[in-house]
């Protein structure tokens, strides 16, 4: 049936999001000598990285891209892809609902094999043996509530166009053998029958590769899947009156406290100085917020004031937060995006004047 | 001679995109081609060097300047364009 020697070298592609299940995939992969490159897609959504970027207090924390340090491990090239534009249809057209919070889990599935599927088939077609022959994921049925069931794993590959060429190491034997086990470039046999959320085996298989550091846990790599963040993008939409987003709009989304005194205008204020220094660069796109008379942070007005009491209150609110919040008066400069510049002395909002119901989150 | 460097601005972005950004144009350059990547997000300065190994580039200098951080890099072999 299977056959040990092969004439051609046969080639995969792996999605890997820098986690241990698709570095598992790979490694499972590699050890029946197939060739693989990873391929990493970058929504918007990714967490990898932004908060580490932005926030001065991990500052201390190793920076790495998952992804990238997953690849260097396995020795295996890694293409990362922009996929923030086509994503957005995914987000807010999911054909197959939501699972945690807004993230579109199957979707999404299917949307990143799709686009791994379109990569093969353009490479089998321009690149013929150094082409790709399948692509492998470190699916796990019954790991996620709602993608990795054994009810949608055929979804997937039948809706991302993969169809059998679409093989999961770590869960192959509990599913109808593939192509590439068909064909017998890869043994079955060797491959293995994960289910569940226990991550005993992918421990122990980790284990015996010799594998000892990896991200954990796997997966929560989607900021769709916080629930505070899932609060501020609906919130976004409901003031927009539309369900759309720009890429600026979901990384603010990741920094500052976010506070809703009015439905027309919401402020992005910065908690220290990493996002003091994020949100500076956003300072021509929208009006901003600092304190003059006393170290205070920077914020981002998203809309617009109706009246110059709704200006002293945003002012007075940004006071609130800043080294100034015990005095009895505050002098703020409240910059346009052209740079035109005013400024107010206020008395600082005190803590009953900030209603919790403004807290977008 | 001096080489050639190629520059590549990916300010205010956060990582993975300036890594994206230096891939694609990395993918338009020709072997021993230099690029020099400027970014804010000082993981870059993990990230892009990370990026060479895998990809067979070579680093030839990273340093800070400020809030400003880059990469000198030389196009190996392989400039990575899939087709």
């Amino acid at each position: 049936m299977t056959q040990a020697t092969q004439p051609i070298k046969r080639r995969a592609i792996a999605l890997v999001s820098g986690g241990l299940d698709s570095m598992l995939a790979v490694k499972v992969m590699q050890e029946q000598g197939i060739e693989v490159e990873g391929v990493n897609f970058f929504t918007g959504f990714c967490v990898e990285g932004h908060t580490h970027a932005i926030r001065k207090k991990d500052k201390d924390k190793e920076k790495r891209n998952n992804s990238l340090w997953v690849a260097e491990q396995l020795g295996i090239k890694l293409h990362i892809i922009d996929i923030s534009e086509e994503y957005k249809d995914v987000v807010l057209n999911p054909r197959h609902g939501y699972g945690a919070n807004l993230n579109p889990c199957l979707d999404c599935k299917i949307f990143m094999v799709n686009q791994a599927t379109l990569m093969i088939n353009k490479a089998r077609e321009f690149a013929g043996d150094r082409g790709f022959d399948f692509i492998v994921t470190g699916e796990v049925i019954g790991q996620r509530p709602k993608s990795q069931r054994k009810e949608t794993m055929p979804i997937i590959s039948q809706e991302s166009g993969a169809d059998d060429r679409l093989l999961r190491p770590l869960c192959a034997r509990n599913l109808p053998p593939t192509l590439p086990e068909r064909e017998g470039w890869v043994n079955r046999d060797e491959l293995h029958d994960f289910s569940g959320r226990n991550r005993k085996p992918q421990m122990a298989l980790a284990k015996k590769f010799g594998l000892d550091d990896f991200a954990q846990p796997a997966g929560g790599c989607c900021f769709l899947t916080d629930e505070s963040y899932s609060n501020k993008l609906s919130d976004l939409w409901k003031a927009r009156n539309e369900r759309r987003y720009e890429l600026d709009d979901i990384m603010l989304l990741k920094v500052g406290r976010h506070l809703r005194p009015k439905p027309h205008y919401k402020l992005i204020i910065s908690r220290e100085e990493g996002e003091n220094r994020f949100l500076e660069g956003y300072r021509y796109m929208f009006s901003s917020i600092t304190t003059v008379s006393c170290p205070g942070p920077l914020a981002l007005v998203d809309g617009s004031f109706e009246s110059d009491e709704e200006l002293q209150q945003a002012a007075a609110i940004v006071a609130r937060y800043s080294k100034g919040r015990v005095l009895d008066e505050v002098t703020l400069e409240i910059r346009q995006p052209d740079g035109v510049a005013r400024q107010v002395t206020v008395r600082p909002a005190q803590p009953d004047d900030v209603l919790p119901a403004w807290n977008v989150g | 001679m001096t080489d050639v460097i190629h520059d590549l601005d990916t300010r205010r972005l956060l990582c993975p995109m300036p890594v994206i950004k230096t891939q694609n144009k990395v993918r338009t350059l020709s072997t021993g081609d230099c690029l020099k990547v400027v970014c804010t997000d000082p993981g870059a300065l993990n990230d892009i060097p990370a990026w060479c190994r895998i990809n067979g580039h070579e680093v030839l200098e990273t340093g800070e300047q400020g809030n400003e951080c880059f990469v000198v890099l030389r196009v190996g072999e392989d400039n990575g364009a899939l087709f």
